[in-house]
């Protein structure tokens, strides 16, 4: 018998865990089981078990460049996150407090907004008769439309936007953690601003750079609406290919296998690049 | 013209003033303290010698070269941070290697001369390691020999003592002297702590709200402050209220609490003064001839000290007496104490009350 003590902390977390257990874990074995099941036209989802699905997968290459696109995807948009959040963090780090307080609300921005809402945003900016190819053509210096939406680019852009908070949140943290006088230090021993960047900033914000990496990757790869709404039915990544599954052919064990192959695949990249940061940076930092 | 020249420097701020109208001339190789209690400026001024703040007027002048227009990475000064400043992801190679690398001095040399730093700080053994795996004694030797190795004109150090515990600190304190002599840099040392001032320092500069109040080799600062605020900021200090009643070439008369005392010979005007009295001047004795009154109040062993808070006619005085392994007066007991009238500091009455 355990003593009121004891339990507190299970009490305490027990709701959360209903929570995941009920929305999170149940739902995804039903998925995970619901994979292995048939489906055929007239019979509809038949409760046998086996590879089918899997190997319907694996063996055709349509669904190979739906994966390859989606990685590659949330790859550009990874790399890009980094470009622009690591100089963007390192600014924001030494501003004053007021305007960075400010600019630190502009660069949460996104998240605070409908992703619906941001991204038709994104879809009238980029759209044919879109604001920019408006103004390009008015300025003369196109002369037809650029084609913007219902691309793998329009894709990247709405992305990078969105995901850019978590990439500088994490470099910042790195940042923060560190001892600014060593950048006073690298100055008096020489060093130019951008070796002092280079050599020393960039370095310690590493760890930052490559959990937010993380972060990106993985929510880039598994989004949903970005790609459905700026892609269109033309620009397919895994889970729109998912969507229509469940919702157009019906064919739900497919979907829930699709589903189940993206999860893994995502998590397999995901701890093979922490192994590679824990290996890289151990004894580095306190 | 000396090696370091520091004219009418002032720091400004949007409503402070940091620094004002600091002057101070440096010899080669030789270990200036700027001693003062914190936001007396100091920081500012060694920022401003660093080159990581602008004066807002006065000039720098090194080894006859204006600092002025010349920002802080070609100033080539070796620096010591507070908190060290090392670049966590590089072993203590790589940190005193940087400064050498930024100067692009080539792999062979390089290495000698990281390797002669280490030997310097005694730290050879322990080139391969990462900053955090060393303790903060450790941590000190490797900035020091990353600030050397660049063979700077002028080392600077900023409270470099300060993080450490009390007793590495006093081993700290010879080791830095030693390094400092065999290294013969013309060395700047911001700090508070004014054991670690005297210690160090060839001359001591006291710094009060952004001023310099007084220099001088660390013996005459101590034995003759200009002012109560550095005969209380370094050592202990009795501070009386008293009233300069006459003063004649050999020596004076002062009404301390309603009772005449001498003192030395001052030249100030009759009228209010403080005399200040170091309690290891004052001495407890049994005989009561000629000598004065007092009552043990506290007594505090100290090891190699004890330490007295009595109470006299004159006011509630402090004294300190070396443990001689003898039993000394209790709380409660009657003593006598004694002094020499020379060693009664009389100074300007102060208005400022510290």
């Amino acid at each position: 018998m355990k003593s009121p003590q004891n339990m507190k902390p299970w009490l305490l977390s027990g709701p959360a865990f209903v929570l995941f257990l009920v929305l999170l874990l149940i739902p995804l074995v039903m998925t995970f089981m619901l994979s292995f099941n048939s489906f055929s036209f007239y019979g509809g989802i038949e409760d046998v078990y086996t590879f089918g699905n899997y190997i319907e997968v694996l063996g055709d290459s349509y669904f190979y460049e739906i994966f390859l696109r989606t990685f590659l995807i949330a790859l550009i948009t990874t790399v890009f996150c980094v470009l622009l959040g690591v100089p963007e963090a390192y600014i924001l780090l030494r501003m004053r407090p007021l305007a960075r307080s400010i600019m630190l609300l502009v660069v949460l921005g996104p998240l605070l907004i409908s992703v619906v809402v941001r991204t038709l945003g994104w879809a009238i900016l980029l759209g044919n008769n879109g604001v920019i190819n408006e103004l390009l053509q008015s300025l003369g210096l196109i002369t037809s439309p650029v084609k913007m939406l219902y691309t793998p680019g329009g894709i990247v852009v709405a992305l990078v936007h969105v995901m850019i908070p978590f990439m500088i949140i994490a470099v910042w943290a790195a940042l923060q953690r560190r001892d600014p006088s060593a950048e006073q230090a690298a100055e008096s021993l020489g060093a130019s601003p951008v070796k002092v960047f280079t050599r020393i900033v960039l370095p310690q914000a590493m760890p930052g750079i490559l959990s937010g990496s993380l972060i990106v990757f993985s929510l880039s790869a598994s989004a949903f609406a970005t790609p459905a709404i700026l892609g269109g039915r033309r620009v397919k990544v895994v889970s729109t290919t998912v969507y229509d599954e469940f919702l157009n052919t019906l064919n739900w064990p497919l979907g829930a296998a699709i589903a189940v192959l993206l999860l893994a695949s995502v998590l397999v990249i995901m701890l093979s690049w922490n192994r590679l940061i824990e290996k890289r940076y151990a004894g580095v930092f306190e | 013209m000396s090696f370091l020249e520091i004219k009418a420097l002032t720091k400004r701020f949007s409503e402070t003033t940091a620094v004002e109208d600091f002057s101070l001339t440096v010899e080669r190789g030789e270990f200036v303290s700027l001693l003062g209690p914190s936001g007396c400026g100091k920081t500012t001024t060694l920022q401003m010698i660093a080159g990581f703040e602008q004066p807002t007027s006065g000039s720098i002048i090194l080894h006859g070269r204006n600092l002025a227009k010349i920002p802080a990475r070609k100033r080539g000064l070796g620096i010591v941070f507070q908190t060290y400043a090392l670049f966590p992801h590089m072993t203590v190679e790589q940190n005193v290697a940087f400064g050498l690398e930024m100067r692009g001095i080539a792999e062979p040399d390089r290495k000698q001369k990281v390797a002669a730093a280490l030997d310097l700080v005694k730290l050879s053994h322990l080139a391969k390691r990462l900053p955090k795996a060393m303790s903060g004694g450790q941590r000190q030797r490797v900035a020091l020999a990353r600030a050397l190795v660049i063979e700077p004109e002028l080392l600077l150090l900023d409270e470099p003592l300060s993080n450490l515990d009390a007793k590495l600190r006093e081993e700290m304190q010879l080791e830095l002297r030693r390094i400092q002599q065999e290294a013969g840099v013309t060395t700047l040392l911001v700090t508070h702590d004014q054991s670690e001032a005297m210690a160090l320092s060839d001359r001591i500069a006291v710094m009060q709200s952004g001023r310099l109040m007084q220099l001088g080799t660390p013996f005459d600062t101590y034995e003759t402050p200009k002012s109560t605020f550095i005969s209380n900021f370094l050592g202990k200090t009795n501070c009386l209220h008293a009233r300069l009643v006459s003063t004649t070439g050999t020596a004076s008369t002062l009404m301390i609490n309603g009772i005449e005392v001498s003192g030395p010979s001052v030249n100030l005007l009759p009228g209010d003064v403080m005399a200040s009295l170091r309690p290891e001047r004052i001495d407890i004795v049994e005989s009561s001839e000629g000598n004065t009154e007092a009552k043990v109040l506290e007594r505090i062993f100290l090891g190699d000290q004890w330490l007295f808070r009595l109470e006299t006619k004159l006011g509630e005085l402090l004294v300190v007496r070396r443990n001689r392994g003898r039993r000394e007066a209790e709380p409660g007991e009657n003593v006598f104490i004694v002094w020499q009238p020379e060693h009664l500091q009389i100074l300007p009455a102060s208005r400022e009350t510290s």
